[in-house]
């Protein structure tokens, strides 16, 4: 297949709409809150108000005879077993160092103890009676203080581990540690006409999905537990809570309805462990939903990372070596510490040429909010250090920025050895690019923006200086080897088809595209799709919604069982014929002869295989598994104006473009590369954890802010085709990458338009005024 | 258990109704006990506005106000703007025009949309902005959401001032 053939889609490569779009635009009840039954107990969980201590005493028992309660949890009441709450593959790259609840506390937002009431007022006035006693111990807030010689240890408990053989050091505070050379970084050092060695630093943030973290489980009436929760991996939810509360995986359902935004957040066991644990004990269905102040402190974070990057350049602009150091706090827990810290690399290296490379990265505790997954993952941190540095080495060399990246990038047919060194918590895979469309991405984005007037920044003068900024990006498409989807779609008598996937759609449109590609490989139409997805009980398993997987590692599955159904259709379709099956084909929803003569529609054949003759339901089923991980790529370009008064950096223009193979719903990848753009966006340009003591001074939307309509920036996406043979027609994925370009973006236009160079963000108006005055003395 | 329950009475989408509540119960949590669950919890302090309602023809974040407060007041929510065979212009767009991602912020824009339309003649951009400022969206970076609104009020605007 080629690019030329997408032309003869019929529903893939076309902006069907959404399948859940009416219920949701009509405020339909959709959401985990809606299922919530009258009769449901609320649940509310006393956090730890220090960032380290040792809980010396814990007394619940008047907090037990409050009116409404029905049970309280602390660590003297329930099964103390290590876990980890990241969603991954299993076992997990990450440390068991999480117990449903402890006996010591490592940030402020750590659970210490639970209770489930009748009312939200009868849970909040119980948990002000629980006494707890804690013994202060000395915090540790940076990588600096947590890698020191003597640190306090964070991790001190017995049980911590891997269940993976990777370096893990809990007494050095050390979660993880993952590198990989190649060629020789030093020689290539020396080969170099201008070298390059800075420190870039990013901050923490939080998804903010406007539906905070919320958990439902109810005893259903065979004593099961039925959990109904806004997660991004339902399967790895189910396994997680039999693990935490010690029964089997039989006994417990999860059921995922519509999800207000993820965005990483939810790939995360966070509340369905308690919820699950009060429905047993209570046999009451029990309900609980973060605040948004819980969503910020409790909730998972952007790891914040700090990257050395060391690079040498030749005057031809020939990148001779690149070096990167990265040190990843992955706050109190280490769960996504080591794979983030992995995709620093794994995401960034490869997009450039260069035979020398160096990458070390570290992962430690702090006692500080918890790192985990968010849309980038590790790519966006790393991809800061990166594209700034790009730009520094085109200066240096005399060459425009967006020619340096023209003559190195990554192009169809070449490899990395980066592919094949670092993956998961393992090796990585050895691969080469098949689809590669960054080229023309490029092109297309200079000529949006207006690429050509970019002046240097010694030419600007007056308060207002306008400046132009670009960056390359690429991520990856699912964890190749690792992640597996299932998929099976049933026929019913009116032709229309159930088809059931344990992928997970969070608002992304993945149901929507899964049927899309289903239709397309049926020959029939998207609307005839009844999409049902995530319940463990009811669909097939899939890893959930992460690494960028979904269209490509589940559309695949969903293809390849729709490709199954289609056999059994081709089949009785020529039986009712009479025809051979090799002279029937699919088309319109009907089989038919070659030439169109004879033909029978897919409801009558349903309705022959169910009730007239050699009866059989005609059910396709298919799982998918990744040899590859082929990366979308993304050239973002930006014109700012920069107030040299007071440092305010104003979006006059942004420019998104992508490669995301074939878009199989184009209007859900733009609202997929809008809304990640402008994610960035804020984060480079405002978001951030503030602290005191450990504590976030900052929990919520009045103090960290996040972009509103009115700070909205004008957004142009453009989708740039290619054909990913590897992936269902032609489709790679789209959702992640499109959030690492601002900052990189922003840095090189600031830089652009004031000669300021700035190595952090967000690039708020104190840190760009800095910078600026910096550059004038 | 209480003993001399506080009722409130008001219009909820066109019908006069009472309910039992308690004087510190938000009109969040009131509605939606009620079943009215196309009001979103998004924050409970009134800065994401996924609770918005329309009380007397101005948006409110349902979230701040305390039920009591809607006494004699007439209260329209999500569940009174369009249905499955005729959504509203307003949603129509945002259907048609893939806006609507998780879809959780999507009632409280609607809302404040009604509002909008409901008080001014004109659109222009600024007063949109206004009125949409406080519904947060964390999927849709806003292109779609305000592309699908402009169309909606392009079209009033060339069809001229509202008769009624
Ligand atoms: S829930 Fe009311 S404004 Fe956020
Ligand atoms: S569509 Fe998800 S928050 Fe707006």
């Amino acid at each position: 297949m080629s690019l030329e053939q997408t032309k003869n889609f019929k529903q893939v490569n076309h902006s069907v709409r959404k399948v859940d779009a009416v219920q949701l635009a009509l405020g339909k009840p959709s959401y985990v809150a809606d299922f919530a039954p009258r009769d449901a107990l609320i649940v509310k969980m006393l956090w730890s108000p220090h960032p380290h201590a040792k809980i010396v005493s814990v007394d619940v028992s008047a907090a037990e005879k409050m009116p409404g309660v029905k049970a309280v949890l602390w660590h003297g009441n329930v099964p103390r077993i290590a876990h980890c709450t990241a969603g991954q593959g299993f076992p997990e790259p990450s440390p068991y160092d999480t117990f449903m609840f402890d006996v010591k506390v490592r940030f402020v937002g750590d659970r210490v103890a639970a209770v489930a009431a009748e009312t939200e007022e009868q849970a909040k006035a119980a948990l002000a009676k629980i006494k707890v006693v804690y013994e202060k111990l000395t915090p540790v807030f940076s990588i600096d203080e947590a890698m020191a010689d003597g640190a306090p240890i964070i991790h001190d408990e017995p049980e911590a581990h891997v269940p993976i053989p990777i370096p893990y050091e809990p007494k050095k505070n050390l979660v993880a540690r993952v590198g990989c050379e190649a060629g020789d970084f030093e020689k290539g050092m020396q080969e170099a006409d201008f070298t390059f060695d800075d420190t870039y630093e990013t901050p923490y943030a939080q998804h903010c999905p406007i539906e905070p973290y919320v958990s439902l489980a109810q005893i259903d009436s065979a004593g099961r537990i039925v959990i109904t929760t806004s997660t991004q991996v339902p399967f790895h939810c189910r396994r997680i809570v039999a693990q935490t509360l010690g029964i089997p995986v039989q006994k417990i359902r999860v059921i995922k309805p519509r999800i207000g935004g993820g965005f990483g957040s939810k790939q995360e066991i966070l509340l369905e462990d308690v919820v699950a644990m009060f429905a047993l004990r209570t046999g009451r269905p029990c309900f609980w939903q973060f605040t948004r102040e819980e969503n910020f402190r409790t909730g998972r974070t952007r790891h914040p990372i700090r990257v050395r990057i060391r690079t040498g350049i030749k005057k031809d602009g020939t990148i001779t070596a690149i070096g990167m150091d990265c040190w990843n706090n992955t706050g109190a827990y280490g769960g996504h510490g080591l794979t983030v810290v992995s995709c620093c690399g794994s995401k960034v290296l490869p997009l450039y040429r260069c035979e020398n490379i160096h990458f070390l990265g570290k992962v430690y505790y702090t006692n500080l909010p918890v790192g985990g997954a968010y849309r980038g993952f590790g790519a966006t941190q790393a991809f800061f250090a990166m594209e700034s540095t790009m730009d520094k080495m085109a200066e240096a060399i005399g060459m425009d920025p967006l020619k340096l990246r023209q003559l190195n990038h990554i192009k169809s047919g070449e490899g990395s050895p980066v592919f094949a060194a670092l993956g998961e918590g393992k090796e990585g895979v050895p691969m080469t690019v098949g689809s590669c469309a960054l080229g023309e991405c490029i092109t297309k984005g200079a000529a949006e923006i207006g690429w050509q007037n970019r002046a240097d920044w010694r030419t600007k003068t007056g308060r207002y200086r306008r400046g132009l900024g670009m960056a390359c990006l690429m991520q990856g498409s699912s964890i190749p080897h690792i992640d597996m989807g299932g998929a099976s779609i049933k026929m019913n008598e009116d032709g229309s088809f159930n088809l059931l996937v344990g992928a997970t759609d969070l608002g992304t449109g993945s149901d929507t595209v899964l049927a899309q590609i289903a239709a397309e490989e049926l020959a029939t139409t998207t609307d005839k799709m009844i999409v049902y997805s995530s319940d463990t009980d009811m669909t097939p398993f899939d890893v959930g919604a992460y690494a960028s997987s979904t269209t490509y590692l589940s559309g695949e599955a969903a293809r390849k069982a729709a490709a199954d159904a289609k056999r059994q259709i081709l089949h009785t379709g020529a039986e009712m014929l009479n025809l051979p099956e090799d002279q029937v084909v699919c088309k319109d929803a009907h089989v038919q002869s070659k030439d169109g003569q004879h033909k029978v529609s897919y409801g009558d054949i349903s309705c022959y295989s169910l009730y007239s003759k050699n009866q059989y339901q005609i059910i396709g089923t298919a799982s998918h598994v990744t040899h590859k991980s082929p990366p979308p790529f993304a050239a973002h370009f930006a014109e700012i104006e920069v107030d040299t008064w007071t440092g305010i950096v104003k979006v006059l223009k942004y420019v998104s473009t992508i490669d995301c193979g074939t878009a199989i719903n184009p209007a859900l990848c733009e609202g997929q590369t809008e809304g990640g753009t402008l994610n960035g966006i804020s984060y480079a340009l405002t978001e951030q954890y503030l602290f005191k003591n450990g504590r976030m001074t900052n929990a919520s939307f009045t103090d960290y802010h996040i972009f509103s309509m009115r700070d909205r920036a004008p957004i142009k996406a453009i989708l740039v085709p290619s054909y990913e043979d590897t992936g269902p027609f032609g489709a790679k994925s789209v959702s992640e990458i499109c959030i690492n370009g601002p900052a990189p973006v922003f840095g090189n236009a600031i830089y652009n338009a004031t000669g300021a160079r700035l190595n952090e963000f967000p690039f708020t108006p104190e840190k760009v005024l800095e910078a600026i005055r910096a550059v004038k003395q | 258990m209480i003993k001399h329950p506080h009722t409130v009475t008001f219009t909820l989408n066109g019908e006069l109704k009472t309910f039992i509540t308690r004087p510190d119960e938000k009109l969040l949590d009131l509605l939606r006990r009620e079943g009215y669950k196309g009001t979103k919890y998004g924050c409970g302090q009134g800065t994401c506005g996924a609770c918005t309602v329309l009380m007397d023809g101005r948006a409110v974040y349902a979230c701040l106000l305390f039920a009591m407060q809607a006494e004699n007041r007439n209260v329209r929510t999500i569940e009174s703007v369009g249905t499955h065979e005729k959504p509203s212009e307003f949603q129509q767009e945002l259907i048609d025009g893939a806006a609507v991602q998780c879809g959780f912020c999507i009632p409280g824009m609607i809302m404040s949309a009604e509002a909008l339309m409901q008080a001014e003649e004109v659109y222009p951009d600024d007063i949109v902005r206004e009125y949409m400022d406080g519904n947060l969206c964390r999927c849709t970076g806003y292109e779609k959401i305000w592309g699908a609104l402009r169309r909606v009020l392009d079209r009033r605007e060339a069809a001229g001032p509202k008769t009624k």
